[in-house]
């Protein structure tokens, strides 16, 4: 935290600072990017259908996250109801009678999609040692000689702590959350909750040697949206040299997919994973234990025997979950609408969004996008969309750093989130946790997180006066 | 599942759209006799609702008293249930687990129907307190709550361990608790703990008598049994109570609003038809071919639910149901477009006979379980898609009397 002499001085360039930003605002809130309106702005109804005139929903209440788009023809909605099934049911052991649904594990974090991502919404942290799996999980490795992240010659890449009988979990997690307050220039203060993260062996021990990153389950609304933005599109927001100036960088998570082909990343707290087909899969594969055609492996390493040798719920050569109902899930996801934004053009709503553009929020949490032309999918496709992400990696500094490279991501690069719906979590799962493991208890608390790239942000923030704090708020339960 | 305050909104946004549209409209009119603003103009005027309020609150009012009438037969029918269960627990034989099976699908007969009156967060769904999810949730993953074929100590029931005492607060946190499968209570708990899974082709599950007298854990199961009875009792009482013509609650609040009821009406009618029946009860079990994916998989009631709901839909519309008269919504809409009315009543006529002409081929299992070309599967497939349709004119008819009617589930 500065000190009140490091405050003043930040205080004296402000003024600066927000004009510029309310300068660079008229631009980046009416992008260049495709959008149709450059000079005039969004209109209400285009701030409201936040998933484009096809892809939002009017529903705001408990289930505002899992409805399908609404322009989706007879056979389209039964595919998604058929992909909502499978998202929604649990997987059980094998062998079972029910075929089309056994195969859990051995080792597992969750026994469905939806017991993380319930009603398609967000998981947060246990609450307890007792509480039950909500949706947080941790990736896991060793960092070898380089420096580089390798899986655990024992545990893989993720920590399963959870198993079917007769098999060991691989333990538990423990965490510890050290209070730090803060206070505003204002004088308002408030506490940051900073959580480190154990995991202990069934037996108790602790495992040492390790670097993890823990990981809540985000929304699912809107991913289709996202995947059929242009590559172009994303690029061409990048910025890796800062070469303007802004203290932002952000910059593309360029991977390969299974044909070795560069492709970019778009997916995943790290924008490791280029499409929902894989990112579906490797959650069935690590996540739930169900082997796919992409997937073919056990969640087991060598050195877990039992593991190794549990039935699998495989017959005839299928793997535990078939490419038929891989593709009606991936089909559900991308056609779950996003939901309308609620209270456009009110008067606290528009200072708030307003602000947030001067402050510098949308150098990352791009206002506005335009899907491609290409999708099979109608409604995906040149719809004008408001997620407030630009889909990059921007390095978030060490306060949110997890130490383990992801990929191409540093140990301290996330990609920006998108923010539609933000406002609805808490009808829709019952609570408030916010960024990458759910530490954040509220949205405020969330942008307090904010460091590194958005260091300048965040201090901007800061420094308004507690309305224009609090609209900023109110414009984000908007969305 | 529920979207009260949105309906209300978009039902704003729609009166000032009528309002902007009006207002060119009249502009237009001075302009000469353009046919295509003529016609703008037309949309307008029946955008503010082609209903007079004394029709739409003729048909509220009705459609509020077959509410009433049909809950009140529902719990009737479960209090029924709920003395047979106690029966059987008391003396749990063949025969009196025969007795409780025999009103658990009486019940069912009486429940069906009502499902109409979701969607629009009345008593029965409503976010804050609408017990729906308690009552109905399914599919169910059995070991939830009890053992299983391969896993003889799974579920609630057996976890001794885990749960010491089987309580009303157990059960009832237990619902959803960690997975939107990880069902605990409602209609299909108590028919698992009647029937047990279903392992057969053929037949509805088997649940041996004993399951209640020597089984391991048999006090236990008959305790959470009794409590799940008891619990959709009162959940069922709690929704009846708000539709009571004597001082319910959310009757005069349902009242006061004609034009919402009205949407609200035709929103759980469509919504139930496309959405929920169409797709989640049948369009996914056709798909899999599993009985996990049919709505009372453990009695094999699942074709009676269908029919059920199917006739629940045309009820709402007609309002023709023992004990009720009075205006429907039916009959006002053949005052304002004769020919719309006759066409939707013809298609809620139809669909409830292709749904009962299913019962020829089978159960709903052997249906979803026969050969892609069965003729069983083909009729099935057909009525998916007529309730899509139904679905699609429900809110078609809406659009023209001037209501928007989402389909969302």
């Amino acid at each position: 935290m500065s000190s009140p002499t490091g405050r003043r001085v930040a205080r004296g360039v402000l003024a600066f600072v927000v004009l510029g930003g309310l300068l660079a605002a008229c631009s980046s809130d009416a992008p260049d990017r495709g959008a149709a309106h450059a000079a005039a702005g969004p209109t209400d109804a285009e701030l409201r259908d936040q998933g484009g005139a096809d892809g939002t929903t009017l529903n705001q209440g408990a289930t505002a996250f899992a409805q399908g788009m609404e322009a989706l023809d007879s056979q389209g909605r039964r595919d998604f109801a058929v992909g909502n099934s499978f998202f929604n049911q649990n997987w059980v052991m094998a062998p079972s009678s029910t075929v089309a649904r056994d195969g859990l594990g051995p080792i597992f974090n969750a026994q469905s999609c939806s017991s993380c991502h319930f009603e398609d919404g967000r998981g947060q942290p246990p609450a307890d040692d007792d509480d039950p799996e909500r949706g947080l999980l941790i990736r896991l490795s060793v960092l070898d000689d380089d420096g580089d992240p390798q899986p655990h010659p024992v545990y893989g890449n993720q920590f399963q702590d959870r198993s079917i009988r007769k098999v060991p979990a691989e333990g538990s997690v423990q965490i510890d959350v050290t209070e730090e307050p803060g206070t505003y220039p204002d004088g308002t203060e408030y506490s940051l909750g900073a959580p480190t993260y154990t995991l202990v062996t069934p037996e108790g021990k602790e495992i040492t040697g390790i670097v993890v990153s823990p990981r809540v389950a985000p929304a699912m609304m809107g991913v289709g949206l996202l995947e059929n933005l242009p590559a172009s599109v994303i690029e061409a927001q990048a910025d890796p040299d800062d070469a303007d100036g802004d203290g932002v960088s952000g910059r593309p998570h360029m991977t390969t997919d299974e044909d070795g082909k560069e492709v970019l990343g778009r997916f995943g707290w790290k924008a490791a994973v280029p499409s929902i087909r894989k990112q579906t899969t490797e959650a069935f594969a690590n996540d739930v234990g169900i082997t796919s055609e992409e997937h073919p492996d056990q969640p087991c390493t060598d050195a877990q025997a039992e593991c190794l040798a549990a039935p699998t719920g495989e017959e005839d050569g299928e793997p535990e979950i078939n490419r038929d109902k891989v593709d009606k899930i991936e089909f559900y996801s991308r056609t779950l609408a996003v939901p309308a934004r609620r209270d456009v053009g009110t008067p606290d709503t528009t200072a708030g969004q307003k602000a947030f553009a001067a402050i510098g929020c949308t150098s990352c949490h791009t206002a506005e996008l335009k899907t491609g032309s290409d999708s099979e999918i109608p409604a995906l496709n040149d719809q004008v969309i408001r997620p407030y992400t630009d889909l990059l990696l921007h390095d978030m500094g060490p306060g949110l750093a997890d130490d383990r490279p992801d990929g191409d991501a540093s140990g301290s690069e996330w990609r920006t989130p998108p923010l539609w719906g933000i406002g609805l979590v808490e009808t829709v799962n019952g609570h408030t946790r916010f960024l990458h493991d759910g530490r954040a208890r509220s949205i405020e608390e969330a942008i307090l997180w904010h460091g590194g790239e958005a260091d300048g942000a965040k201090e901007r923030f800061e420094d308004l006066p507690a309305k224009e704090r609090k609209q900023i708020l109110t414009f984000l339960e908007s969305l | 599942m529920t979207k009260h305050r949105i309906l209300r909104q978009v039902a704003a946004a729609s009166a000032v759209t009528a309002l902007a549209v009006g207002l060119v409209g009249c502009g237009s009119s001075d302009s000469g006799s353009d046919s295509g603003k003529q016609e703008t103009t037309t949309t307008a005027a029946a955008k503010e609702s082609a209903l007079s309020p004394e029709q739409a609150e003729a048909a509220a009012t009705t459609y509020a008293d077959l509410v009433f009438a049909s809950y009140s037969d529902t719990v009737a029918a479960t209090k029924q249930l709920q003395s047979d269960i106690a029966a059987f627990v008391a003396d749990p034989t063949d025969e009196t687990l025969q007795t409780a099976k025999d009103s658990w699908l009486a019940a069912r007969d009486a429940y069906g129907p009502t499902e109409v009156y979701r969607f629009s967060d009345g008593p029965i769904d409503n976010p804050d307190d609408g017990p729906e999810g308690q009552i109905n949730a399914w599919p169910m993953d059995e070991a939830y709550v009890d053992y299983v074929e391969d896993d003889p100590e799974a579920g609630i029931i057996n976890d001794t361990a885990g749960v010491p005492e089987i309580t009303r607060d157990v059960i009832v946190e237990a619902n959803e608790e960690g997975g939107e499968t990880n069902i605990s209570t409602g209609w299909h708990a108590i028919e698992f703990l009647l029937w047990g899974q279903d392992l057969s082709e053929d037949g509805p599950g088997e649940r041996p008598v004993t399951d209640y007298t020597t089984a391991p854990n048999a006090e236990r199961r008959a305790q959470y049994l009794t409590e799940v009875t008891d619990l959709l009792v009162e959940d069922l009482e709690g929704v009846t109570e708000q539709w009571d013509p004597e001082g319910g609650e959310y009757r005069t609040e349902f009242l006061a609003d004609p034009d919402q009821a009205v949407t609200d009406i035709l929103r759980g009618m469509g919504a139930l038809s496309a959405g929920e029946l169409a797709g989640e009860r049948i369009a996914v079990a056709l798909d899999t071919k599993e009985q996990e994916d049919e709505h009372s998989c453990f009695s094999d009631n699942t074709l009676a639910d269908v029919i059920n709901n199917a006739t629940g839909i045309q009820r709402a519309y007609t309002a023709e149901y023992e004990g009720v008269d009075g205006t429907s919504l039916s009959d006002v809409v053949e005052e304002v477009d004769p020919e719309l009315n006759q066409d939707l009543l013809e298609q809620l006529e139809a669909n409830v006979a292709l749904a009962e002409s299913l019962e020829e081929f089978g159960t709903f299992e052997e249906i979803i379980r026969s050969d892609d070309d069965s003729e069983g599967r083909k009729k099935m497939n057909e009525l998916v898609e007529n309730l899509q349709a139904q679905g699609d004119a429900i809110a078609a008819l809406g659009a023209a009397l001037g209501y928007e009617v989402s389909l969302e589930i």
